[in-house]
């Protein structure tokens, strides 16, 4: 599948740079600590890919992609949870058998949306529809009607808003504020020892590959042409008697799987959900992630994912009390000088040198063309 | 030794001699006493903690971003006070306590990452943190599977025990039943109106709240309970329906900001907090500072710590506190629980000359801390505090006044029967 055709030169260059860092370097070089804040980071690369194909090919902006992330990573929660709240565990509550913040709560049963997640195949399942049919309802809503642009961008922050005040306000189904922790084990698998998180890691990254590879076919196919056309002319591929509405239902939703994968993966690299990633902030920032790796490269979103979320990590490791400011310059400074981030960086002054060293002028890797290194058709 | 001996020997030379043989034993004593001051490394660290002959590393984890560095800030100082008193004196088991501060960024998985942080990488013997139930939530889960210890210091809604942690503030029960108590017997009270943040900790408090009212009040009822989000800044119905219902007792557990509207709208609503009986488990001075002393002067609180508190212990503390970070700073009831962190661990570590987690954890109920600015604790088997509840009423000047406090040390009941 990886071949010239799929992917130009530079992004063979750039996919297998990728797997060699996450598949071997970093494995290699990091003690289990730090490849699971690794795996932490890399579940945002989902959402950053699947904002590449939204926002960077569709020029759908979503500022509400949390959402998507949150109900991945809450559907899995769900289904820990019930695994965790055994009756044995449990044999202190006043109800055993149901999760302890559902006895908190006066809770005496099991709410009836809670019971498919004793299921693991339902719930993989869930994980991926649950997101894919909200992101559907909220698309044809929206795009049905022509909204678009910013007041889609208002939109879906306020839809992140409000998801996040449903969670907290119903904490005896939710978990509220806490959100839901203490999870265990994974079908009888203890998803805590240094082991699981190993394998999990691993897991995690093939995964993300089949994501790249997902966004790249989708990328080059005529879908994806159409999408740029429709960022750049939506009138124009609408009179061409394209259903522009649909397409964009389609990329949003592809955007959302994405990202509910992430979620599902955060659940079980993280060991908890909360709210604090479904609202506004998180989305923001997810989408700052893709923006610093470059919004039209996929790769892009993975390294932007990495580098932000290391920033963060050891910034605050080292100033407790002024990393925000730190990172909030480096924001300021990659939007500044560099607006296409990482990738952009990449594209205008080290795949030139890469060129001349390969004596090769064809393959160039310019973002902003059309065409985009797909093959001719 | 040698006091009723000396009496039957009178002469000179003899009591030289006597007392050279009762310096013997002490002279043979004293490399053990100072062996017993700083044991080797290798046995009171037997499971790889960040303990070396000179240093102990302990980790101190609060936000001090975001929306809660404003609470939590002074925990934060509260302990960095109590481990620069504890250095001063000497150290923990002859080793000087080296901190490591993260920040949680009030935000519950940053707080997890880091815990994991102190406890895997860090190797910290203690860490100091937390604040909301929600980031305990998050760690707590870290702390058992890397067997750490954490010190809680946050009044909390209880229904939780864990033998990594250590809660130094009060469970539901212990702020709540004394201060219920006094006001039904000194003010007479009967109807009561709940108010509360919508999260764990209002909840599960007036759950309790409304249990002790309607079962264990003579004829008293709960008359209104109301939730509002975090953050929420109108009030104004609520207050229509407090005017008109006339409750004796206002019980308000509402956090935060939301605290600045509600008692600025209360008193703009013409509600005379010295008419109307308030009675708070959620304000301290810390919050008072944002309100504004004139708004809820009059209002009663019910915790276990002020800062007026006349005692000894707590003026040295408060102008130790103050001489540190400066003289506007207040302390609240969370401030000062904080700074009894530190201190129960090196108690506790030297009580069990070990600086092990589970030793620590073994050796931690029965540990008592008579130097504590709020007065004699103990902690108890559950791994709470022994500790007496007080009422204070506030002033105008931001500060509580003393009205009324238990007799007897509470014990903390962190799985009420009767309550749930």
């Amino acid at each position: 599948m990886i071949n010239a055709r799929f992917f130009n030169r530079s992004e063979l260059i750039g996919f297998l740079a990728l797997a060699v860092l996450l598949f071997v370097i970093l494995p290699l070089s990091l003690d289990i600590f730090r490849l699971n804040l690794v795996a932490k980071y890399l579940t945002y690369a989902f959402v950053g890919i699947g904002l590449v194909i939204c926002w960077g090919y569709g020029g759908i902006l979503s500022l509400g992609q949390g959402v998507f992330f949150g109900l991945g990573g809450y559907c899995m929660a769900m289904y820990l949870k019930l695994e965790a709240s055994s009756v044995e565990n449990t044999k202190i509550q006043s109800t055993p058998g149901i999760p302890d913040f559902m006895d908190w709560n006066q809770l005496t049963a099991l709410p009836f949306f809670w019971k498919p997640f004793h299921s693991f195949p339902l719930t993989l399942v869930a994980i991926l529809l649950v997101p894919g049919i909200f992101a559907l309802i909220i698309g044809a809503a929206m795009f049905k009607r022509r909204v678009g642009g910013v007041y889609f961008a208002i939109i879906t922050q306020a839809i992140a808003a409000i998801l996040t005040i449903l969670i907290i306000g119903q904490q005896g189904y939710t978990g509220g504020v806490n959100g839901i922790t203490d999870l265990r084990t994974l079908h009888g698998w203890d998803i805590r020892t240094d082991h699981a998180k190993f394998i999990l890691y691993f897991v995690e990254v093939v995964l993300l590959f089949a994501c790249i590879i997902a966004a790249q076919f989708i990328r080059l196919t005529k879908l994806g042409r159409i999408l740029v056309a429709m960022r750049e002319q939506e009138d124009r591929v609408r009179f061409s008697g394209y259903s522009v509405a649909n397409f964009k239902i389609f990329a949003f939703c592809a955007a959302a799987i994405f990202a509910a994968i992430g979620g599902a993966m955060f659940t079980l690299e993280v060991g908890f959900m909360s709210p604090s990633f479904v609202g506004i902030v998180p989305s923001i920032e997810m989408v700052i992630y893709t923006a610093v790796g470059g919004r039209m490269s996929i790769f892009g979103a993975v390294w932007g994912s990495l580098l932000v979320n290391f920033a963060k990590t050891s910034l605050s490791e080292s100033f407790p009390q002024l990393w925000l400011f730190g990172l909030g310059a480096l924001f300021i400074a990659v939007v500044l000088a560099f607006p296409n981030g990482l990738s952009g960086i990449w594209a205008d002054y080290v795949q030139p040198r890469v060129d001349r060293l390969f004596g090769s002028r064809k393959s160039g890797w310019n973002d902003n063309s059309v065409a985009d290194g797909a093959p001719a058709e | 030794m040698s006091d009723e001996a000396n009496k039957g020997l009178n002469s000179p030379l003899r009591r030289k001699l006597l007392m050279g043989m009762a310096a013997l034993p002490a002279i043979t004593m004293l490399p053990r006493t100072s062996f017993a001051q700083a044991p080797a490394t290798s046995v009171v660290n037997t499971t790889g903690l960040a303990v070396t002959d000179t240093e102990v590393t302990v980790g101190i984890l609060h936000s001090v971003t975001g929306t809660m560095a404003i609470s939590e800030t002074g925990s934060v100082e509260a302990e960095k006070l109590a481990i620069e008193q504890i250095n001063a004196s000497g150290g923990v088991l002859g080793r000087k306590i080296k901190f490591i501060q993260e920040d949680g960024a009030s935000d519950w998985p940053t707080f997890a990452e880091k815990a994991k942080k102190l406890l895997v990488n860090d190797k910290c013997a203690a860490v100091m943190g937390c604040w909301t139930s929600a980031s305990r939530k998050a760690v707590l889960p870290v702390f058992e599977q890397y067997n750490g210890m954490l010190y809680y210091p946050t009044f909390y809604e209880g229904l939780e025990q864990s033998k990594n942690v250590i809660y130094t503030g009060q469970e539901a029960t212990q702020q709540i039943i004394a201060g219920l108590d006094w006001v039904n017997k000194t003010k007479g009270a009967k109807t009561f109106y709940l108010l509360g943040s919508d999260y764990i900790w209002p909840r599960t408090s007036n759950k309790i709240a409304r249990k002790h009212i309607e079962g264990h009040l003579q004829g008293a009822k709960v008359v209104g309970e109301e939730y509002f989000p975090l953050g929420h800044t109108q009030f104004n119905s609520v207050i229509n329906k407090i005017k008109l219902t006339k409750p004796d007792v206002i019980y308000a557990i509402i956090v935060g900001g939301s605290n600045v509207a509600f008692y600025k709208q209360l008193k703009a609503a013409g509600i005379d907090l010295s008419k109307q009986t308030l009675l708070t488990i959620s304000v301290t001075e810390d919050e008072i500072d944002g309100i504004g002393g004139e708004n809820i002067a009059g209002a009663f609180a019910c915790m276990k710590y002020f800062q007026s508190l006349d005692n000894p212990n707590n003026k040295a503390f408060v102008s130790a506190f103050k001489k540190m970070w400066g003289e506007k700073t207040v302390i609240g009831d969370v401030t000062q629980a904080a700074y009894l962190g530190p201190w129960l661990w090196k108690l506790t570590v030297e009580k069990a000359g070990s600086f092990d987690i589970d030793k620590v954890a073994a050796a931690s109920p029965g540990v008592e801390f008579k130097g504590a600015p709020e007065g004699y604790v103990r902690i108890h088997e559950n791994h709470h505090l022994w500790s007496k509840t007080r009422v204070g009423k506030a002033k105008a000047d931001g500060q509580y006044e003393l009205v009324y406090e238990t007799a007897d040390l509470v014990e903390p009941d962190p799985f009420p029967k009767g309550y749930q």
